[in-house]
């Protein structure tokens, strides 16, 4: 405490509080809890607060006093090789933990790195907690060495973010910045931390992380809402849940589930939703959507009353407005006021918590709805229009083969996380789930490069006992693939399958479909050899071209303890089917490129 | 692992039954024989806010991504100390007003939003400098509008004109045959009329004391005024079309 010898003689009161102090620190110390002497080590003890095991970041000059208080903290912080890549873990972690993931970075750069990554989140409603350093208070505005307006350039992606004035509120503004994240519908915050606030005394103790003033989230709904919405429900002969992914946020998968089994109602999840219901149930209908299953996309044509929970009518859900769910009136569930009819209009609002208000409901429902033929006919459709593929021993490997070779081998509660592409389809279509937060993927945003650093942060907060798999296409791995680096130096035990088809598949499928098969900048004449570059990274990688190299090699790299890519050459002719043409009726979805 | 291994089967798509109803393009089930796109309308919305740095942009940001059409955004001190009041008008769809309230009331540093409904008082203030050859005429006018001459010199007269947009416009036609040199205009504002908060649940400040005190329904005649609230001393108008 060699600043407490600096103070002046006369701040006799001054010098006896910093005692104190520090005697509660010293205290506090024994329990790991960071003591407090300055605006770092008060940002670092406000995360330790509300609980926060592990960072992702990219160190540089203006955090550097945040980085320094984190040496005497029980932190875990992991070292990115790029702030993309920070930003993606911290998201990916959030999701799988069910809290906000913590993303650090420097100003400027480091900042605007972290963008793609919160914007992400921002997308998907992920919790996440982004700490950017920021030059010296004195010099914002000037133009001065690596700054960048972070606030401004994040308002519009940020659930709220806050420019850091004084040492003496920073720990509590980052402790709301923390408990804003996750409330309600979550969404990343961000803090900026000018170098100065950081480095500035205080010895104010942030308390544990609170909500701002005025920002608690709604719970149960209106009762005249849930009165209304249950005559609907019953008197509904098709009725259809849809789960979106905030029934996951909500932790409601359960009661989700059992409110579907009492009233026999079927169920079709968002992609962002899958896992909220288990896809081997004879209820489900796994995802609807432009690449959903045939007859999720008939059930959500044809309902008459259409339950959406926690979705916001995405337009990759819903195709063409004027054919979305045509004949159904609308329940939809939701804490987020402004997502009650900004796509779709709904017929009967219920604003709250989704499994506060699904048992609301449960309470309210005096029967259950008619629906004993339409359930007959969505199991028709599921016959109809299976999921299939066909193998052809002799050909280039199909990518659904080497998903579901995956599948097999590992548990249920394996995590698999993916890039943005046809891989990304091709893995939530043949993937079987049946667990919450084991499917993570950046599903508004369409970040290509998203795999590789989601798989990383979804690691560190996965159960010990929990595989993780990532999906990845070639171009999309690539984006990302000096984050191998991390893994390797943390020897995660993680495992890339990189369905290589030398082309930004999903752009030559459009291009071979709308523009008459021009392969403008899709076409990689050549592409990096996966595994002998894993190799070069430290990691373990493989090649598979055959068939029969696909089993023992799937086995090889999950019983691999550390990080390993298999480098799949898939049929680079390969196209994801069922398609609903963008703005298209669902209940049109092609089943080849001819239907379209 | 697939048993029948044959791709993907079933009718096509124009084999497959299809439902007759529609949506229009907010979303709204309608009769498919009958077009029903719902018409613009223009809204006067009041929300408090806190008065922080930055405030300003999140909601010049949020209208501008979302693409809400505004006419005009004033804002200036309210009767609480750091709280700022904003008057709006948006012309939109009904929908559209409804998700402009809705998003604004997401915002942080945003206490409360209202539409000002059932004619609510609102004036605008303007600033116009005319040429001053005709000083006489000039005069006449001013008064026939309770206008009130500011400045006048050789060469220009400068007027201020308080009032309604209508009142404004006609006064503004008046004043053309002077020749109009320069206009600056504040953009409307408003309060609702009555005893009506014009945010929900708004109270004006108790006796020196800051927002969270409990105030009993609007009861009180609290004469402090604007006045007092001198750190929301930011005061700005913006017109876009």
């Amino acid at each position: 405490m060699s600043e407490t010898a600096k103070s002046p003689p006369d701040a006799e009161e001054e010098s006896t509080a910093e005692e104190t102090t520090a005697d509660d620190a010293a205290s506090e110390a024994d329990d790991g809890a960071t003591p407090v002497t300055d605006g770092s080590t008060a940002i670092v003890r406000a995360l330790e607060n509300g609980g926060v095991e592990h960072a992702f970041g990219v160190q540089g000059g203006a955090i550097m006093p945040v980085y320094d208080a984190l040496w005497d903290s029980d932190i875990e912080h992991i070292t990115m090789a790029h702030e993309q890549g920070a930003a993606h873990a911290a998201d990916a972690y959030g999701v799988v933990a069910n809290e906000p993931g913590i993303a650090l970075a420097t100003s400027g750069p480091g900042a605007t790195n972290l963008v793609t990554g919160i914007a992400d989140a921002n997308m998907d409603s992920d919790a996440m907690l982004a700490l950017t350093g920021q030059v010296p208070s004195d010099m914002v505005g000037s133009d001065a060495f690596q700054e960048t307006d972070t606030t401004g350039v994040t308002m519009p992606i940020t659930k709220h973010n806050w420019f850091a004035s004084s040492a003496d509120t920073i720990g509590d503004t980052v402790g709301e910045a923390f408990a804003l994240s996750e409330s309600g519908r979550p969404g990343p915050t961000l803090v900026d931390l000018p170098k100065d606030v950081s480095f500035e005394e205080t010895d104010n103790q942030p308390g544990e992380p609170e909500l701002p003033a005025g920002q608690e989230p709604p719970t149960t709904a209106d009762e005249e809402d849930i009165d209304a919405a249950a005559r609907a429900i019953e008197r509904a002969e098709k009725p259809l849940l849809l789960l979106g992914g905030g029934v996951i946020k909500a932790e409601a998968s359960d009661t989700a589930r059992e409110f579907a089994r009492e009233h026999g109602i079927p169920v079709v999840t968002t992609m962002p939703g899958i896992g909220s219901y288990p896809e081997d149930d004879e209820l489900c209908l796994s995802w609807a959507g432009m690449h959903g299953t045939g007859y999720a996309n008939m059930a959500i044509t044809h309902t008459d009353c259409l339950i959406g929970v926690g979705t916001r009518f995405d337009d990759r859900l819903t195709g063409g407005i004027d054919t979305f769910a045509p004949e159904a009136e609308v329940v939809h569930i939701d804490i987020d006021p402004a997502e009650i009819s900004k796509n779709i209009h709904a017929d009967y609002p219920c604003i709250g918590d989704a499994g506060t208000v699904l048992d609301q409901l449960t309470e309210e429902m005096d029967r259950e709805p008619d629906a004993r033929e339409w359930r007959e006919q969505c199991a028709t459709w599921k016959e109809e229009y299976p999921m299939d593929y066909s193998v052809d021993k002799d050909a280039p490997l199909r990518p659904e083969f080497i998903v579901e070779a995956f599948d097999e081998a590992t548990d249920d509660n394996t995590i698999v996380t993916s890039g943005v592409g046809q891989h990304q389809m091709w893995a939530s279509q043949y993937w079987e789930f049946t667990e919450p937060r084991t499917w993570v993927s950046s599903h508004g945003l369409g970040t290509m490069g998203y795999g590789l650093p989601a798989t990383i942060g979804a690691r560190f907060a996965a159960d010990d006992d929990q595989d993780v798999v990532c999906f990845d296409g070639d171009g999309s791995f690539l984006m990302t693939i000096q984050e191998l680096s991390v893994a390797v130096r943390e020897n995660l035990d993680i495992t890339v399958a990189v369905l290589n088809n030398e082309y930004v598949g999903m752009v030559r499928q459009w291009q071979d479909a709308f523009f008459e098969g021009r392969h403008m900048a899709s076409e990689y004449n050549w592409m990096p050899e996966f595994d002998k570059l894993a190799e070069a990274f430290g990691a373990k990688g493989w090649r598979v071209n055959d068939y029969d190299e696909v089993a023992d090699t799937v086995e090889a790299a999950l019983d691999y303890d550390g990080p390993s890519v298999i480098d799949f050459h898939i049929d680079p002719d390969a196209n994801v089917y069922p398609m609903v043409a963008s703005g298209a009726p669902n209940g049109k979805f092609a089943l080849s490129e001819d239907q379209l | 692992m697939t048993e029948n291994q044959q791709g993907l089967q079933g009718p096509r798509p124009e084999e497959r039954p299809h439902p007759d109803g529609r949506r229009n393009s907010q979303g709204i089930r309608i009769d498919p024989e009958v077009e029903a796109e719902p018409d613009s309308r223009t809204a006067m919305i009041s929300a408090l806010v806190e008065h922080e740095p930055g405030v300003l942009a999140r909601i010049a940001g949020l209208f501008s991504r979302r693409q809400f059409n505004i006419e005009s955004l004033t804002v200036g001190p309210t009767t609480v100390e750091g709280n700022a009041r904003l008057t709006l008008i948006v012309e939109e769809p009904e929908p559209g007003i409804d998700q402009a309230k809705k998003q604004l009331a997401k915002l942080k540093p945003v206490i409360s939003v209202g539409e000002l409904e059932n004619r609510p008082i609102r004036s605008e203030l303007v600033l116009l400098k005319v040429n001053g050859d005709e000083p006489d005429k000039v005069q006449a006018v001013t008064e026939m509008y309770d206008g009130e001459t500011l400045d006048a010199g050789p060469e220009t007269i400068t007027v201020q004109l308080t009032g309604e947009y209508d009142e404004i416009e006609d006064a503004l036609d008046a004043y053309r045959q002077f020749g109009i040199i320069e206009i600056a205009r504040t953009g409307p504002t408003a309060l609702a009329r009555g005893e009506t908060p014009t945010t929900p649940g708004e109270k004006p400040a108790a006796e020196a004391t800051a927002v969270g005190v409990e105030t009993d329904g609007g009861t009180e005649t609290d004469g402090s005024g604007a006045g007092d609230a001198t750190d929301a001393s930011e005061s700005q108008a913006e017109t876009t079309n």
